[in-house]
């Protein structure tokens, strides 16, 4: 049980998660009321008839002041109403939701690739700084950073699934097939393959150029050189006394990832016809489907803050110094497509 | 103006410290060659980018460089108006959020902590609002409801991207408050608006040429993936709508995919390695990421 004044801080950085929960249901309250035309269509969709949207101006009361009428929308948001899909029959919540598992297995996939990959190129590069290798490093870092990660995925699937047929370019599950098992694994997983190694490129970039920046300035502190005098091996000294110091801001960029992933997994998803979040947002554009895009929007936005939150959560337990409320910004991550 | 004589110093100063660095002369000379295309695109492409014909789906041949599109399109003359669709929206969002958010974070920087320490709250209270979902998604669902028209994007990614620079512009702007100079400078009377003029901007200038630069790139990239998704001006011939159009005929058509990629990605690295050059050349006490 740690010391009360240890929790405090933790009690404050969960009440501002809260609150930039509130503020994102009040920026999608906005959206709903700034938008051209009826919100009415944003709340119900645009295919509706006259009495489905009677209901609605009901249920949420649309003749009454603004005030009333936030009241009403936080209620049935915090309630796990996210609205009704008329494009899909179904509520917006449980279609978010059976449609998770695919995009997490791709996220999960990519990010444990990119975290690997990344970390070790990053070391390695930083043990032989203006070599060759280091360089080639820093030159594909550089590129896989600037390339969109949907334009990654197309080439790959143009040379790797139709012109040298490695791997299957569409989908998640071959067709027409009944297996299981072992079988229905190796499957899937042929199938995750590319879209896993193109969102893992792309993820990789950033890990690999802070990795080498922070093995880097930890390599030329004192204690390195003290454990060098004593002895110990290069390679000893690259990962359990440098990375481990190196590693705080590592994880820490991980995490703060969460809405860069995502953004990415939904484009690559795309590329690949991966049955998950990506396909049905183009679902949504397409049929001005709003109640899905406002609902997907929201639990995503919701998901990336949880998961900084447990980055920042994290990161404490393994450096007690840190205080989690103060001095960090609220920052989401979102920045690369 | 003295502001203007300290920029074009700096960018004096860089230009020829970029011509000694053969990296960051590559990307310049590579950015140049797209801004000229952009400049001249109606000179160097020959035909109508979105005028269907019966050549469908043609390999790329000597008549049509870079093979046509199923509606018979020229691919080639595509890529060369999607780099001014690209390079329009990256370099309008890139000045009007560095604009705005840089008034806003000396603002706020400037009154932290301060008798004026409300406007700083306030100001900081608008960003939260802004940064709290990731920034993809909420570019999409503004563009997705008030409609995505060239214009609109151009609003809706400015919306999307003015807090983070407001924020960096904010931390310098606190730390340079507290240096002696500033202090001097109040103690000799100088009006808080002459100092953020003449010695707060100046400082900053490297820190928003270089941030522009990033915007620029960053915006190219994530208009193309709006595109991509089916958003976005469909009277328009951008390189994502290109790669939205060619996604279903990557099998019997490559061409209409990789060439707008391969545009895209050498504009993209070019704006990458320029903005590493820039950071490392007008901020030397700034670790850089590839330091």
């Amino acid at each position: 049980m740690p010391p009360l004044h240890h929790l405090r801080p933790l009690a404050r950085r969960i009440l501002q998660s809260v609150w930039l929960i509130l503020l994102l249901i009040a920026l999608n309250f906005m959206l709903i009321h700034l938008a051209p035309g009826d919100p009415v269509h944003l709340l119900a969709g645009q295919s509706g008839d006259e009495r489905y949207f009677a209901f609605i101006r009901e249920k949420f009361g649309l003749d009454q002041p603004l005030t009333a009428q936030f009241w009403k929308y936080l209620l049935s948001v915090t309630r796990g109403d996210l609205g009704y899909s008329l494009a899909y029959q179904q509520p917006v919540l449980g279609l978010v939701l059976s449609r998770a598992p695919a995009t997490l297995l791709l996220m999960t996939t990519a990010l444990l690739i990119s975290s690997a990959g990344g970390i070790l190129l990053g070391v390695e590069a930083s043990r032989r700084q203006g070599s060759l290798f280091d360089r080639a490093v820093t030159a594909f870092a550089s590129v896989s950073d600037a390339i969109p990660s949907f334009c990654l995925g197309q080439v790959a699937l143009i040379i790797f699934a139709l012109w040298l047929n490695l791997f299957p370019a569409q989908g998640m599950i071959s067709a027409g097939r009944e297996m299981s098992g072992a079988e229905l694994w190796l499957d899937v997983l042929s199938h995750l393959a590319l879209p896993a190694l193109t969102l893992a490129c792309v993820q990789m970039a950033l890990l690999v150029r802070l990795t080498r920046t922070q093995m880097a300035q930890v390599l030329s502190e004192e204690f390195i050189a003290a454990a060098r005098a004593r002895g110990v091996g290069e390679r000893r000294i690259a990962y359990r006394h440098a990375l481990r110091n190196a590693m705080l801001a590592i994880i820490t960029i991980i995490g703060s990832e969460a809405g860069m992933i995502l953004s990415g997994a939904v484009l690559v998803e795309t590329v690949f016809a991966w049955p998950g979040l990506g396909r049905m947002m183009i679902d949504a554009i397409a049929l001005r489907d709003y109640p899905v895009l406002l609902g997907l929007a929201l639990l995503v936005s919701i998901g990336v803050i949880v998961a900084n939150l447990i980055t920042d959560l994290a990161y404490t337990m393994l450096d007690p110094r840190i205080n989690p409320g103060g001095g960090r910004s609220i920052r989401t991550a979102g920045d690369s497509a | 103006m003295r502001i203007w004589k300290t920029i074009s110093r700096q960018v004096g100063i860089a230009i020829s410290a970029l011509r000694q660095n053969r990296a960051a002369a590559a990307a310049l000379a590579v950015i140049l060659l797209y801004l000229g295309v952009t400049i001249f695109a109606d000179v160097v492409v020959l035909r109508d980018p979105s005028k269907t014909t019966s050549a469908t789906l043609r390999p790329p041949s000597r008549e049509f460089l870079f093979g046509t599109d199923d509606l018979g399109r020229d691919v080639f003359s595509g890529v060369i108006h999607g780099a001014r669709a690209s390079l329009v929206i990256g370099l309008s969002v890139a000045v009007i959020s560095g604009l705005i958010g840089s008034g806003v974070g000396m603002l706020s920087g400037y009154a932290a902590n301060s008798a004026g320490g409300w406007v700083d709250d306030l100001l900081m209270r608008v960003t939260e609002f802004f940064l709290a979902p990731p920034r993809f998604f909420l570019a999409l669902v503004i563009a997705a409801i008030f409609g995505s028209s060239f214009t609109n994007l151009i609003l809706i990614m400015s919306l999307t991207y003015w807090p983070t620079t407001a924020r960096l512009i904010r931390a310098e702007t606190m730390s340079l408050r507290e240096r002696d100079y500033i202090l001097a400078a109040r103690a000799s009377g100088a009006s808080h608006a002459r100092i953020l003029r003449r010695n707060i901007l100046p400082h900053l200038a490297p820190l928003i040429i270089v941030g522009g630069v990033v915007r620029t790139g960053n915006v190219i990239m994530v208009e193309a993936g709006l595109e991509f998704l089916g958003l976005g001006d469909q009277s328009q011939i951008t390189w994502g709508y290109l790669l939205h159009n060619g996604q279903p005929f990557m099998r019997d058509a490559w061409w209409m995919v990789v060439f707008p990629i391969l545009a895209i990605s050498a504009l993209l690295v070019a704006i990458n390695v320029l903005a590493d050059e820039l950071n490392r050349l007008l901020d030397p006490r700034q670790p850089t990421l590839s330091a």
